[in-house]
């Protein structure tokens, strides 16, 4: 006798409560404190706050352990928090020059004003097991140098001197905010910007280096490459001046790229641009081949490659859409499967009787 | 629920969505760009649905849900669970009982009145995508009602297979100017849009879209003179209640090419059967 499926809602409670008893794995094993997540996977909990859009550490790393370390599943949590919050204020720009700079790095210079700073890099570490993490013990103190309060003027500043590099575009009027007005085409370069600050770190990373080999490529040098903390400030109308709010650790990524010129402009360099949350120097560099790709048509290019079409990368670059309509497939689907089959049958009887008279007649 | 407003969203983002189905309701079947939130549920899983219902949701409407016409699927189950907990309205499983339906891939079969809202979730509100993957480009097509690309399609299927080959979310003309997606929906369930007495809201929250179907407006399914429109369901009658008339699901029994035909939509099977229809293997079951 066949039954009609019941009982859904009891399932989907006896499957969330396996789900938290599977997060927090063999009860013998300590569990995580969202202090250790912070501290101790700072890179995850960058990149939750990144795609999450949601700069809060301690959020972030509570989203890390919900998720069981599932970056893009932390970033959704954040992602649907971050949506309930009110807006009472915007920042204003923040000032990426006065950074108090951990790292810095120019490849396009030996050397320059500020100097070149390494920072805590995984850049030139030989990349084999430690199996001194392994077990448990501190590792030897960094050391320490007095900090040198020197100006470091950011990179395109020390280029556009010359002329040699195109100035910032300032963009018209506010900028736009993807979050609360629906995508419009042709997308202006702030609200691009926004998406791919957003985007996914895989996606962005794969379409930058596609333009390394060929498909829209711009040789890109990287300019400069910075990380560090900025102060955020707000200008409430009552007061009329700037007020602190705190502080954000941020990575800039400035491109600059070949560019012959064109009838109205003479030879010069490009910019492509990356700003993320925290430490993350693949995204943000990712990030600014891909805004430079993607303003081929407004330097007169060819648009040709998928990098260099917006519509394609500002649609696909959220992972949180991907990953909802990639993953809907598990969604029952049955109805429209069986208009499908029905319409497959319909077919097939049609092509088998326009095939029976034919052989009949041999 | 205690920390947010009723029915979820707060009451300015419910005020912009509802401009935007307004604006959706006075061009039936154009595609109203919108600020689409993000929900604490995953898109391509009925957030363009769920953020229409909370808007046009009042405390006395009586909720159903409905999944590939079931009450009882689970995404229906958790969507519904969504509004009894954020709302707190009351929910139902009767067609004619609900205010608001908010369904995914079926309309019930159950006519429905003029005092009832049916909210559609929505993949893909774009009909032209397929043909056409620029949105830019599209939103000019519709702008022009430039529509030849679509016959082109529909006359290619012919000319290659005796027919159209579309079987679900097949297109629609609203009104007479706009080509719309019914939402994937089976082709069976077209003709139940046409003129249909109550109002029609469509939510696609990914791709951040509202579009509307007027009460008592024509909607047509696209077809030619000589190769009129065709609905397509699998030829039995439901195993349960008799029903030879309704939208069926095909269920494997077993491993020897067995299957049972049963209704799509539960409650509509559950009232005839209530109502003493039997059909032949429940008639079966009883004999043995």
């Amino acid at each position: 006798m066949y039954v009609t499926v019941k009982g859904g809602e009891q399932a989907i409670d006896a499957a969330h409560a396996w789900l938290a008893e599977a997060r927090r794995g063999d009860p013998a094993v300590p569990e995580l404190s969202l202090a250790q997540v912070e501290q101790q996977l700072g890179r995850a909990v960058d990149r939750a706050m990144g795609e999450g859009s949601l700069y809060d550490r301690e959020l972030a790393a509570l989203a890390v352990k919900q998720a069981q370390g599932d970056l893009i599943e932390a970033a959704f949590l954040l992602r649907a928090y971050r949506t309930t919050l009110p807006r009472f204020a915007y920042s204003v720009p923040v000032d990426t020059t006065s950074m108090l700079v951990q790292r810095r790095i120019s490849a396009v210079f030996k050397d320059l004003p500020g100097g070149q700073l390494l920072g805590p890099t995984y850049d030139y570490t030989h990349r084999l097991l430690d199996f001194g993490l392994a077990a448990d013990g501190a590792p030897p103190p960094a050391p320490q140098t007095p900090p040198d309060n020197a100006a470091m003027p950011r990179v395109p500043d020390i280029l556009g001197h010359e002329g040699l590099l195109e100035r910032d575009g300032g963009g018209e009027g506010e900028p736009g905010d993807l979050t609360r007005e629906p995508l419009r085409f042709p997308a202006p370069r702030d609200v691009r910007l926004q998406a791919l600050a957003r985007g996914d770190e895989g996606f962005l990373l794969a379409l930058g280096y596609s333009t390394q080999r060929g498909y829209g490529g711009s040789h890109p040098f990287a300019g400069e490459i910075r990380m560090g903390e900025v102060t955020v400030e707000i200008e409430p109308p009552e007061l009329g001046f700037a007020i602190d709010i705190g502080d954000i650790t941020l990575t800039e990524c400035q491109m600059v790229n070949q560019f012959k010129g064109s009838k109205k402009v003479p030879a010069q360099f490009t910019r492509g641009y990356g700003l993320v949350f925290g430490h993350s120097e693949r995204k943000a560099m990712a990030m600014a081949l891909v805004d430079r790709a993607m303003r081929a048509e407004e330097l007169g290019e060819d648009v040709t490659a998928p990098a260099q079409n917006v519509e394609f990368v500002v649609y696909h670059s959220d992972n949180i859409e991907a990953t909802g309509f990639v993953e809907h497939l598990k969604l029952p689907h049955y109805v429209d499967f069986q208009s499908e089959l029905e319409n497959v049958r319909r077919m097939r009887r049609e092509a088998a009787r326009a095939v029976e008279p034919a052989e009949a007649a041999e | 629920m205690n920390g947010y407003n009723f029915a979820y969203l707060d009451e300015q983002t419910k005020r912009m969505i509802r401009r935007a189905l307004l604006k959706a309701v006075a061009i039936p079947g154009h595609q109203v760009p919108f600020g689409s939130r993000e929900m604490p549920l995953p898109y391509g899983w009925g957030t363009g649905g769920i953020q229409v219902t909370a808007s046009v949701l009042g405390q006395d409407d009586v909720l159903k849900v409905i999944d590939q016409g079931a009450d009882d699927t689970t995404n229906a189950v958790s969507i519904r669970r969504f509004f009894a907990r954020t709302a707190g309205v009351r929910t139902t499983t009767h067609t004619a009982e609900a205010t608001l339906i908010q369904t995914r891939h079926r309309i019930p079969e159950t006519s429905l009145r003029d005092d009832q809202i049916i909210v559609y979730q929505v993949p893909q509100p774009e009909p032209l995508y397929r043909l056409e993957s620029s949105r830019a480009e599209t939103r000019r097509m519709h702008g022009l009602a430039d529509y030849g690309l679509m016959h082109v399609k529909l006359y290619e299927d012919i000319a290659r297979y005796g027919q159209v080959s579309i079987s679900y979310d097949y297109p629609v003309m609203v009104n007479q100017r706009y080509l719309m997606s019914p939402s994937p929906i089976p082709a069976f369930d077209n003709p139940k849009m046409h003129m249909m007495p109550a109002l029609q809201l469509f939510g696609a929250g990914r791709e951040k879209r509202i579009y509307a179907i007027p009460p008592y407006t024509e909607v047509h399914s696209l077809d030619f003179d000589d190769h009129p429109f065709r609905t397509i369901r699998a030829p039995h009658a439901c195993g349960l209640c008799g029903a030879d008339n309704v939208y069926l699901d095909e269920v494997v029994t077993d491993d020897r090419g067995g299957r049972l035909f049963v209704c799509s939509d539960t409650d509509h099977c559950a009232e005839r059967r209530a109502g003493g229809h039997v059909g032949a293997s429940a008639m079966q079951d009883a004999a043995e």
